[in-house]
């Protein structure tokens, strides 16, 4: 018994993309037939360090000793033939086809030369009752719903006989009960001495199903820990990168901590639900205020942002503005009623990189602009020139091309692209991600300038400070719930820390997270 | 243990009887389309159900349906091969040219010409990851231009003291050899694609390249076979075209990659690839085929032909489109 000695050690990992350190001296340790919980916010490296290990990526430096050996697996291809199966966070399978093939794509039993279909089809059986699953498994996968589909996924993991199985956000799409029979898989693994290495970002999951924890944070690791020997708060500090009461420093951002008079009611939500990505989420946002929507990733932020936007179905609970019901089938009808949406994702959502910064501002804004459908030129102009001033846009003029502009700038275009049409209600997803330190304390204080202005802002963010310093008030998701709303005195970082982490615990008032204390 | 509770299960398998009716609607909707029309036909003309009539349209059919075959494998993998055409008129100037030598000699080295253009197709794309739609029309220019070439711009005249024409001519008990490697080639392609491992392959790339990739799939190596055998398949039809017409024509087959395509998309093989069978392809062939005959009966204009193709062809892809839509959502 070489009980001491990990299945996996990788150490010194380091990895560089043109422009980026990903990776700088990882390390990873998991134990046989341990259940280890890789953690870490987005960017830290997480997936980064597993493709490394499948083969996906190679290393500039590191060394991966597995199962005694040291390797390099050339493609995940290699790495699963040598007992690393990976589930990836999207279901990799093959919809159209059979359950039984997904599960023996490439190496079906065969007869004669051809392949042997009852075979297949009594193994793939075999295979599945094992985790407890009985389906027809000459039906296609996409049949199934998601979580056998998951299931699906596992068995043929399994059935390479894998030593390590890594699961990428399995549970990013199962409900309760579908990750309780996810789990239960996870812990027969366990008991067949196949370890498990377990990538998700809800932290009772964690509590619930690994033994040891490895937290990431800017391409290092920077702690691995027995789960038990870490709470949940610390879990998320060290994640953040944040020490335990650190007092916050002011400054730091380009918002002036004066909370705004907050003025007549805007935006009530209550109770939203879609799909399984929201389950009861309250907030309300007045007009001339700012309130920021925290949560760690996969908390449900950016899918409260696009279910008040119109851009995915609710399946309960009701928005209110002024007062009144409304119901916004479409983005369309948002925007209608005066709501605009800068959304996180710049370059694939946002600009249209070969238009010029003219076109780009004034996108929206084309129905207005149009008389008989020709765009009236001058009015253009006026407006585009207008915002450059206002907002300090650095551009070599209306007419250069967008993708030549630094993101501060492209994202100052974005803004510029919603406020010209007078919104009334401004939601921001991660406004100042990927922007550099110098444009990044304008745009904070252009934001909270549109608020004094009367502008109602709910402002998504990840950065502690941005949450502290720039907003009247906070809302705390968890899970897809609102766990805590935090304001005045009682918006920290440790606050905020403590929400995410627990739910609601030493806050002002509202909803009780599901979960609480787990 | 992990048990799941059966409800779990149960919920796992809720194919909707809509959702099943559709589905058997998109696989067999063009099985139905051809009873009903050979019905009509049955009782509508005389001696349309009769061995000449019959012969005769598996004959006259029996080009497109060899190409419709290879069509079937590359639009499963979610490619498209629109060079089938001109490789047909590329491999009849050849075994015209090379007939004097016999029969074997010209097949030969005109479906041999075939598989090596496919091979080239399917190089391209894989190594040089450039679309089928592109690499597949520069290759209909290329081998429509080597075809006139060869041809040196006319018609070449099929030596017919070689006994090539024989293909044409002879068969087995009554049944035209052509419409024998028609019918030889279903049955084998329709085993190849439910009973191997390279048939399988074919659809899980179609179905999801990056999971088929993921899942150690050969997907260039199945990406390569399948282009090799549309340009064989569209070589032999070619050959079956000299023989037919006692000449190598560089001018014939224009057209003829949209017939196939066609054929293989309203037999209910999905277009974006994944979905597909050999045997709806050929009911595919034979309902274009019967249209084209009926009209015939009707004593109507054979440009009506093109106009009811395109009609039945936007009918079904438009269908399809609904029905597999619906399928998703009842998944």
């Amino acid at each position: 018994m070489a009980q001491s000695e990990p299945l996996l050690l990788m150490e010194g990992i380091t990895k560089t993309f043109p422009g980026v350190l990903a990776l700088q001296g990882a390390s990873l340790r998991v134990g046989r037939g341990e259940v280890h919980a890789l953690v870490g916010q987005n960017g830290a490296g997480k997936s980064t360090m597993i493709k490394i290990l499948t083969g996906a990526y190679r290393r500039d430096a590191g060394s991966i000793i597995f199962d005694g050996q040291a390797v390099d697996f050339q493609s995940p291809q290699q790495a699963q033939s040598q007992g690393v199966s990976t589930i990836y966070q999207e279901v990799n399978l093959v919809p159209f086809r059979s359950v039984s093939e997904n599960i023996f794509m490439g190496r079906e039993p065969r007869r004669f030369g051809l392949i042997d279909w009852r075979r297949m089809n009594a193994e793939a059986s075999t295979i599945l009752e094992r985790f407890g699953i009985r389906v027809d498994v000459t039906q296609p996968l996409l049949q199934l719903n998601v979580a056998v589909q998951q299931m699906v996924a596992i068995a043929r993991a399994v059935s390479f006989r894998s030593k390590l199985v890594i699961m990428d956000e399995p549970t990013s799409s199962l409900d309760e009960r579908e990750v309780a029979t996810l789990f239960d898989v996870i812990r027969q693994l366990k008991q067949e001495g196949v370890s498990v290495i377990f990538v998700s970002h809800r932290l009772d999951e964690l509590y619930a199903v690994c033994d040891r924890v490895t937290i990431m944070r800017d391409g290092q690791t920077v702690d691995d820990k027995p789960m038990a020997g870490i709470t949940k708060l610390e879990l998320v500090a060290r994640m953040l990168g944040k020490e335990l009461g650190e007092v916050r420093r002011l400054g730091t951002t380009g918002f002036v901590t004066a909370t705004h008079q907050a003025k007549q009611e805007l935006l009530t939500a209550h109770g939203l639900q879609s799909g399984h990505k929201l389950h009861g989420v309250d907030l309300d946002v007045r007009a001339g205020e700012i309130v920021g929507l925290a949560g760690l990733l996969g908390s449900g932020r950016t899918e409260v942002a696009r279910a008040i936007f119109g851009a995915d179905p609710i399946d309960a609970g009701e928005i209110q503005m002024d007062g009144a019901e409304v119901v916004f089938k479409s983005p369309a009808d948002a925007i209608n009623a005066g709501i605009g949406f800068c959304s996180e994702d710049r370059k694939t959502e946002g600009i249209i990189p070969y238009m010029s910064v003219r076109e780009n501002l004034t996108l929206a804004l084309l129905p207005v602009l149009a008389r008989n459908g020709i765009v009236a030129r001058d009015k253009q102009q006026a407006i585009v020139e207008q915002f450059i001033k206002r907002l300090g846009i650095k551009t070599a003029g209306p007419d250069q091309k967008i993708r030549e502009l630094s993101g501060g700038n492209q994202q100052k275009v974005l803004l510029a692209r919603w406020l010209c049409l007078n919104p009334r209600l401004l939601i921001l997803d991660e406004p100042t991600r990927g922007i550099d330190v110098g444009a990044k304390g304008e745009i904070q204080s252009l934001i909270n300038e549109l608020a004094e202005g009367g502008l109602g802002v709910l402002m998504i963010s990840s950065e502690l400070e941005e949450l502290t310093e720039g907003c009247d008030r906070v809302v705390v998701l968890r899970d897809g719930q609102a766990v805590a709303e935090l304001a005045h005195a009682d918006l920290s970082e440790d606050a905020i820390m403590t929400a995410m982490a627990h739910g609601a615990e030493s806050t002002t008032d509202q909803q009780v997270g599901r979960h609480g204390e787990a | 243990m992990a048990t799941i509770p059966s409800s779990t299960a149960g919920s796992a398998t809720p194919a909707a009887p809509e959702a099943r009716i559709g589905s058997m609607l998109q696989r067999q909707g063009a099985l139905i389309a051809l009873v009903v029309l050979t019905c009509i036909g049955a009782l509508r003309y005389n001696g349309f159900i009769s061995t000449y009539n019959i012969v005769e349209l598996l004959r006259y059919n029996a080009m497109f349906g060899l190409i419709a075959l290879g069509m079937t494998f590359v639009i499963m993998t979610g490619g498209i091969d629109l060079s089938v055409g001109a490789v047909a008129a590329l491999a009849s100037v050849i075994a015209a040219l090379l007939s004097p030598y016999g029969a074997t000699v010209a097949v030969g080295a005109a479906v041999g010409t075939g598989l090596l253009i496919g091979l080239f197709n399917g190089w391209v794309i894989t190594r040089f990851n450039i679309a089928p739609f592109i690499t597949t029309l520069a290759m209909l220019l290329g081998a429509r231009g080597a075809a006139l070439l060869l041809a040196k711009n006319a018609a070449v005249s099929v030596d017919t003291a070689g006994g090539y024409v024989e293909i044409g001519l002879n068969g087995v008990l009554g049944i035209p050899f052509p419409v024998i490697m028609l019918l030889v080639a279903y049955v084998l392609g329709s085993i190849v694609l439910n009973y191997t491992r390279f048939g399988r392959h074919v659809l899980a790339i179609g179905g999801n390249e990056d999971a088929a990739r993921l899942m150690g799939l050969p997907v260039d190596r199945i990406k390569l076979g399948v282009y090799a055998l549309s340009g064989g398949l569209a070589a032999l039809a070619g050959a079956i075209l000299a023989a037919l017409t006692y000449t190598g024509i560089p001018t014939e087959g224009l057209g003829w990659e949209l017939t196939a395509i066609a054929a293989v998309v309203v037999g209910g093989t999905l277009l974006t690839g994944g979905i597909g069978s050999v045997g709806t392809t050929f009911v595919g062939v034979l309902l274009l085929g019967l249209i084209i005959n009926m009209l015939s009966f009707e004593n109507l204009s054979a440009y009506w032909q093109s106009v009811i193709r395109g009609v039945f062809l936007l009918l079904v892809v438009v269908l399809q489109n609904q029905l597999s839509g619906k399928r998703k959502a009842a998944a």
